[in-house]
């Protein structure tokens, strides 16, 4: 019961973001609508990172507890952080057509953002090969403490480099009544992801359990 | 299998410290500026690039299938360019582009590609203005819009990076 309310609460905030951003922010003065994937495109380029570093958190703390939630936890934030950052990419493709004129290009932040994206699935596929849960765990908090380092990178790329893509907005170079739903945007965002974190957590919980049930011989004890 | 992710992890870490600390800042320049590429004289001609500038103001004209304009930077460095290509919808006088293409041995600049870049800027229009009106502007300044055209004069854009 207490989850539906949440569930509901989560969708209607979302859905009140969303409506901010599409009809009550105003046009941007060069890009007209278009500007309004941002809405989408940044709160999720954000959050993954978020749930990334979270990752990395939750990485560190199973390899100095040993405690099998922990990469519970780790598995759950990877995994939407993935489609979070496969969104980012994915908006901002439909964003650069129109503005840059083109899909895609090889500049420092998209190759980044891109390279991010496959380490990551790749952590989670490599994950998929290791059967014992304690091996899996172990070594997919090595493989996201070192992955993570992609991440800064991929943030800084801006301005370390020339890239064609812009530069982080700030309060400055944003006019009020767009960060207001920007910000919306993004903590309705953070609110699914964790939702679904929290399901992928439950799910890994209950699958460990129907393991560690399996692996015993019927009857209790030997 | 111990050794193996030792040594992979070796790899990765070393890979990426390269990343941040070495060489890779130099080799990363996804553009060039027009002063960049004038240093390079002759050089230069031939040889595909990326050059990323202003489109200088007035300086824009169209024949044809074929637009013209000047390319420049925070130095006096111009580059004329042009292009067969069609321009992004946002393309106008004063606004961020990146080029690809070479330079040709008449010293002008063919793009095979032509890209606005656009800055971190978010406004809305100015007061009094609908904004579909402006919107309509931007992209189509002639009464009858034809893909390929360029704004007319006094449609300056404002985005800068």
């Amino acid at each position: 019961m207490r989850l539906k309310i949440i569930t509901v609460i989560l969708v209607l905030f979302f859905a009140f973001a969303q409506y901010w951003g599409l009809k009550i922010a105003p046009p941007d003065r060069m890009m007209g609508d278009i500007y309004r994937i941002l809405f989408v495109h940044v709160p999720s380029a954000w959050n993954a990172m978020l749930l990334f570093t979270a990752s990395f958190v939750f990485s560190l703390l199973y390899l100095i507890s040993k405690k099998q939630k922990w990469d519970f936890w780790n598995e759950g934030v990877t995994e939407v952080g993935l489609v979070l950052t496969g969104l980012a990419l994915a908006l901002g493709s439909l964003w650069g057509r129109p503005t840059w004129g083109i899909w895609w290009t090889w500049d420092p932040r998209l190759t980044a953002t891109a390279v991010l994206f496959i380490l990551y699935a790749g952590v989670l596929l490599f994950r998929r090969f290791l059967e014992d849960p304690i091996t899996r765990a172990k070594i997919g908090s090595i493989l996201s403490l070192f992955v993570y380092i992609n991440v800064p990178i991929v943030y800084l790329s801006v301005k370390w480099w020339r890239s064609l893509h812009q530069v982080q907005s700030s309060p400055q170079t944003m006019a009020p009544e767009m960060i207001l739903p920007l910000r919306l945007n993004a903590l309705a965002i953070l609110g699914i992801a964790l939702f679904f974190v929290y399901w992928r957590v439950q799910l890994a919980r209950h699958r460990a359990a129907r393991e560690e049930a399996e692996s015993k011989p019927p009857g209790g004890s030997l | 299998m111990k050794k193996a992710m030792i040594g992979g992890g070796i790899l990765i870490a070393g890979a990426l410290g390269y990343a941040l600390w070495g060489g890779l800042e130099e080799n990363l320049v996804y553009f060039v500026t027009p002063t960049e590429l004038l240093e390079k004289g002759d050089g230069a001609v031939g040889n595909p690039i990326r050059v990323g500038g202003v489109v200088d103001g007035g300086s824009v004209r169209v024949e044809g299938t074929q637009i013209h304009f000047i390319l420049t930077d925070e130095k006096p460095s111009r580059i004329p360019v042009f292009t067969n290509t069609t321009p992004p919808q946002m393309f106008q006088e004063g606004i961020g582009v990146v080029v690809e293409g070479a330079l040709q041995k008449d010293h002008r600049f063919y793009a095979e590609r032509l890209m606005v870049k656009h800055g971190n800027e978010y406004r809305p229009p100015p007061e009094g203005k609908m904004p579909q009106q402006i919107y309509k502007q931007l992209i189509s300044p002639s009464p009858s819009p034809r893909r390929g055209e360029v704004p007319a004069e006094g449609q300056r854009g404002e985005g800068k990076d």
